[in-house]
């Protein structure tokens, strides 16, 4: 798949039932999202978002995520072209039932937001052994 | 309103609202020619100015250094890497939003910079390149005699 030339994705805008109320535009980061045999794992995508930016809440079994980017480094600078919008990030997620939501964990890497949803260790899958006759 | 109230509510998010709207107003301006730098390829570029400076503002987050690599050459500027995901082994993808590949493109700007003063970073999964115009490109102005 790393031979394939890479193009751009359109940000998406977040839509209105979450919409925020301070006067910005927020964007819908990418996300991948897999399962290993301990965890669920959340990707996203929030490039220009320091460590302090990132806020992540579980309510209700939704966990939400809202990732504010650095605007300081803009102050002073004039645009004179532009392809994408620049925006903070946020997006929501509803938690499965075998999530322990006392144990998940973030970490922010080069623009890279991962949580680690941690399955309740009753749901993690067990191999059944096979008994002989 | 007086005077006093409108200053508690100019907080730092109006530098995003402001940030914004101007970004808004310079899409499919005509400062680069498209032509030859392949508008949609990867990453998506920004570009601003500061007095003659500029700087060049890309999104490309989850990327190694090492595998950037950026050449000037006259008014050229490459800008090539790739972009990998690593998943690991044994696990089942729920969802895939997030592209992977090699990437490379090139843009001619429309000023002359100084190839010896081009400076980059990376932070944050944001690249900025910030070029300084070259002396003998620089606009002069003429005394009235």
């Amino acid at each position: 798949m790393s031979g394939q030339e890479l193009e751009v994705q359109k940000k998406k805008e977040l839509a209105s039932q979450q919409e925020k109320t301070i006067p910005a535009r927020f964007y819908v980061p990418l996300t991948d999202i897999f399962e290993t045999g301990d965890a669920l794992k959340i990707v996203m995508e929030v490039p220009g978002v320091p460590k302090d930016g990132v806020d992540v809440k579980i309510e209700n079994d939704v966990l939400s995520m809202e990732a504010r980017i650095e605007t300081t480094n803009y102050n002073g600078l004039e645009p004179v072209y532009t392809e994408y919008p620049v925006g903070h990030f946020a997006r929501s997620f509803t938690l499965p039932e075998q999530v322990d939501q006392h144990n998940i964990t973030a970490l922010l890497e080069d623009g890279v937001l991962t949580l680690t949803l941690n399955k309740r260790p009753e749901t993690k899958p067990r191999r059944v052994a096979i008994q002989s006759p | 309103m007086t005077e006093e109230e409108i200053v508690i509510y100019s907080d730092p998010f109006d530098t995003l609202m402001q940030l914004q709207h101007a970004l808004d107003s310079f899409r499919s301006s005509s400062w680069l020619n498209t032509s030859t730098s392949g508008g949609g390829a990867f990453p998506p570029l920004n570009v601003f100015s500061k007095n003659d400076d500029l700087v060049i503002v890309a999104e490309a987050p989850g990327l190694k250094k090492v595998e950037l690599e950026i050449q000037v050459k006259g008014r050229t500027i490459q800008i090539a890497g790739t972009k990998s995901v690593a998943y690991g082994d044994r696990v089942s993808l729920h969802r895939r939003e997030r592209t992977i590949g090699r990437f490379s493109r090139s843009l001619d700007l429309p000023v002359e910079i100084d190839a010896d003063k081009v400076r980059a970073e990376y932070r944050d999964g944001m690249l900025a390149i910030f070029l300084h115009r070259a002396e003998h490109d620089k606009p002069r102005s003429i005394k009235i005699a």
